[in-house]
């Protein structure tokens, strides 16, 4: 999943504080399971925002709506008839949803109120951790299934590198080093050999590097 | 053995002789005098000075450019480059840009992270990584083409260096991973700072136990240690470095104004230990900051003067 995390209030504020009536806008997929932008963190944003603009002797309207996704039009298409009525709209969805949100409504400034972090998987409650940079050329089946692109901190497709120590990556005594991962984990479906197989320089072309991606599925279009 | 490149250092390896490198991290700053100035200290007492890329990600004057400046004086340079920087475009026109110099010798890294250096927020980019930059140099020195496959016109004559770091974690594919850069192309290895000179026996053992000791040069990598402070810098803060604790202790028992005296006598120590060990075709003397050391410890250490390969 897309994993995010909020921002800071302040910075929300600085977006909105001008603002007369605001809808704060959930989603209720990724950012919902990684806690960051569903419809409890809706709730939570709102009663901050309420309280700080009482504080400031303000009376601005702020109302909640959390949509089942914000990258599809369909979902999108539910708050057509209100969305006018905002002088800002605060979406807590990734930055897909925010920009797709933007794309639809020309009218309304759309504010990010989470950062959009990596595409990621839920460790434990409150513990996030990467695992996919969306390279375009999944290579998982070379590497026991552990990615080098996006868990290694220098994506050595030919790795370790020598700063290797203790399992753990040079940058961090907290972070798992890939390539640790990837030699214990090949030795332990039998593979070690295949670790001296030079993993060939990589067809970047498909990742970022390539520009703006688009998959394209002639078959399934209606 | 027919020699590949121009290099003075493959010439000394193919001769038999027990080779001598040393390394000159370029100044922060671009006045050239300081380059010159650490590479006048050494330049009689080794083969070839390394020069480094950016080290530690701290920026520095250009490895390139401080090579050019090595080589108008006549010291033979190793032009060190870290994929950390430069996507493969980049890469192949410096590598040009080196040959152009008749720069003759290339030393393959992946470069620390960023994140150690004065740039954290920067971006890294390796598009290649350090053993696909060692097939690039032979392909493009050996195919005489780009790695886009058009023709290069005066391919670069270059002898293909790489690193080993026989500490690193895990253990059990340090020599796998050595094989793996020779069959990427590796002619020469240049090796972390030994100071755990068991373990680094052990590495070598099993080097040789598959015969990769005669695919490629290894040299020995020692770093005298100024200081107790540094000794256990080295070893608590320093990735991939290990620094036994005797060694610590040794330091740290000398009276502060004899360590740095200590610190060379370890060094002399070791090389002499290695000289003898099989598979270690010579040494690379990485004297950080201390440059004026090396002709003492090349000198005690039984390797002055340095032989002439003609
Ligand atoms: S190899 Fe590419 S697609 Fe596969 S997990 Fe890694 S980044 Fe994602
Ligand atoms: S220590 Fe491991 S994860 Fe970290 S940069 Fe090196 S190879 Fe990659």
């Amino acid at each position: 999943m897309i994993v995010a995390e909020k921002k800071p209030v302040e910075e929300i504020i600085g977006y909105v504080k001008d603002c007369q009536k605001i809808l704060i806008l959930g989603c209720n997929e990724c950012v919902t399971v990684c806690e960051a932008g569903g419809k409890k963190e809706v709730g939570v944003l709102a009663s901050t925002l309420r309280m700080y603009f009482l504080n400031q002797g303000k009376d601005v309207k702020i109302d909640e709506i959390t949509l089942e996704r914000q990258c599809d039009h369909e979902y999108l298409e539910e708050i057509r008839d209100v969305a006018d009525e905002y002088d800002g709209i605060v979406s807590l969805a990734c930055g897909v949803g925010v920009q797709f949100m933007a794309e639809k409504y020309h009218s309304v400034p759309i504010y990010p109120g989470v950062n959009t972090c990596f595409l990621g998987a839920t460790e434990q409650r409150g513990l996030w951790t990467e695992r996919c940079q969306a390279c375009g050329n999944c290579m998982l089946a070379l590497t026991g299934g552990i990615c080098p692109v996006s868990r290694c901190a220098k994506r050595l497709l030919n790795g370790p590198c020598g700063g290797s120590s203790n399992g753990k990556c040079e940058i961090s005594k907290d972070i798992d080093c890939a390539w640790q991962l990837i030699i214990d984990r090949l030795k332990a479906l039998g593979r070690l050999e295949d670790y001296e197989k030079i993993c060939d320089i990589k067809d970047w072309s498909t990742d970022r590097a390539g520009g703006p991606r688009k998959v394209v599925r002639e078959d399934v279009q209606i | 053995m027919s020699l590949k490149t121009p290099s003075k250092l493959e010439k000394m390896l193919s001769q038999g002789h027990l080779a001598v490198t040393s390394e000159c991290g370029p100044p922060r700053g671009s006045d050239p005098e300081a380059i010159r100035k650490k590479a006048g200290l050494i330049k009689d007492y080794v083969d070839a000075v390394n020069v480094t890329d950016n080290q530690t990600s701290v920026t520095r004057m250009s490895s390139l450019a401080a090579c050019i400046h090595l080589k108008l004086m006549g010291v033979e340079p190793i032009f060190q480059m870290v994929t950390r920087d430069r996507n493969r475009i980049a890469i192949q026109s410096d590598i040009l840009g080196a040959a152009s110099f008749d720069i003759f010798n290339m030393l393959c890294l992946s470069g620390d992270h960023q994140s150690f250096g004065d740039n954290p927020k920067g971006q890294n980019v390796h598009d290649l990584d350090s053993m696909q930059l060692v097939q690039t140099v032979r392909f493009m020195r050996d195919e005489g083409k780009f790695l886009g496959g058009g023709d290069i016109s005066r391919p670069p004559k270059i002898f293909v260096g790489a690193a080993a770091n026989p500490f690193a974690d895990p253990f059990e594919i340090r020599v796998p991973r050595l094989a793996k850069k020779i069959a990427a192309g590796a002619e020469f290895i240049q090796t972390q700072c030994i100071y755990n000179l068991d373990k680094f026996e052990e590495w070598i053992k099993g080097v040789c136990d598959r015969g990769l000791h005669e695919k490629t040069a290894i040299l020995a990598g020692v770093t005298p240690l100024k200081s107790a402070g540094m000794a256990k810098f080295m070893k608590n803060r320093v990735p991939g470095m290990d620094v036994p604790d005797e060694v610590v202790k040794r330091m740290a028992d000398t009276p502060k104004d004899k360590q740095a005296d200590e610190g060379i006598a370890i060094c002399i120590e070791t090389i002499e230990r290695l000289k003898s060990v099989e598979g270690v075709k010579g040494f690379h003397i990485m004297a950080i900051e201390w440059e004026e050391k090396v002709p003492e410890i090349v000198e005690r250490a039984g390797l002055y003067p340095r032989p002439e390969t003609g």
